[in-house]
């Protein structure tokens, strides 16, 4: 029994079920709070517990990933966001109709699921042990070999589709003010001659000089 | 841990998130997040799957669907700022113009 208490099966099993309950509660924290700044912090927290759940899982660059990209980046960027507007926290208004419904969507959809893998998929699916990879295993030199080798364009599309990113988020927030003084290329190099200077048509005039008679 | 206890937290995990879009009326920011969690609750199903199976091709689609999540939270977001300069609130209830 003590040894059991002492074995890393056990202490896996514990930090899975800290991890899962951590995951969850946040999860529920997320889309519940009203302040939507707590919110972005519990989303935080969650992709935090899930990565360490993939750290339990042996996916070690997956889990580097997300807290980079997620906790580093996109969280930023929500929290970013969510400061510069000047979002309103309006008071908590009963349950209304779209609260029923969507409790009762979501929990027809967690009994189908219960109901599939408790039915369908209890022989079907790889009863044994997580795959225990020997120390030294390289989780990160797997996925670059599969990913480098194997699905070489699919990476690079997946820049491709960064990028399209990027130019439609800076073209959706692309302000144009009238009051600003900004020169436009294209018309500039489109201008004519004609357009700038004007040549009038005039008899030519004796002048009075100014500095008296020669 | 066996496979069964990571696919039931992803499918909780999904439920919660689909509640979280219906019961949001207040801000449309909050259904994004809702929208990051379900593709988190997805990712952990690769994910397991792929560790229990021992195939690495799971861990693959991952790093894909992180980045097309990446570049959806961008665009979403440019969206809800555009949003918020012309109606100066996030309420879903709002959001009507398409009725009709």
């Amino acid at each position: 029994m003590i040894e059991y208490l002492i074995s890393a099966e056990f202490y896996q099993i514990m930090l899975f079920w800290l991890y899962s309950t951590i995951l969850i509660g946040a999860a529920l924290a997320v889309v519940t709070m009203r302040n939507s700044i707590y919110s972005a912090l519990f989303l935080i927290l969650c992709f935090f517990s899930a990565a360490a759940l993939w750290m339990l899982l042996e996916a070690e660059f997956l889990a580097l990933t997300l807290v980079l990209v997620y906790v580093g980046a996109v969280m930023v960027l929500f929290l970013f966001v969510i400061m510069m507007l000047d979002i309103k926290i309006k008071p908590k208004s009963g349950m209304s109709n779209y609260t029923k419904v969507g409790l009762l969507v979501a929990l027809l959809m967690g009994i189908e699921m219960v109901m599939l893998l408790g039915k369908k998929l209890v022989g079907v699916l790889p009863q044994d042990d997580l795959v225990k990879h020997v120390q030294g295993h390289s989780n990160v030199k797997e996925v670059a070999t599969s990913l480098y080798m194997k699905y070489t364009l699919p990476f690079e599309l997946a820049s491709v589709v960064l990028l399209v990113a990027i130019i439609a988020a800076i073209l959706l927030t692309l302000r144009r003010r009238d009051d600003y003084n900004i020169v436009n290329p294209e018309s500039q190099v489109h201008v004519k001659a004609k357009d700038r200077m004007r040549v009038v048509k005039m008899d030519a005039e004796r002048g009075n000089y100014i500095g008296g008679e020669e | 841990m066996s496979l069964i206890h990571y696919l039931v937290l992803a499918g909780i995990l999904f439920v919660i998130s689909i509640a979280g879009i219906f019961i949001n009326r207040r801000n449309v920011l909050i259904l994004l997040m809702s929208i990051e969690l379900m593709l988190l609750s997805v990712n952990i199903n690769f994910i397991a799957f792929s560790s229990y199976l021992n195939d690495i091709q799971g861990q693959v689609f991952v790093f894909f669907i992180l980045t097309v999540a990446a570049a959806e939270a961008a665009i979403g977001l440019a969206i809800l700022v555009v949003i918020f300069r012309q109606r100066k609130s996030l309420e879903v209830d709002n959001l009507n113009e398409l009725k009709g």
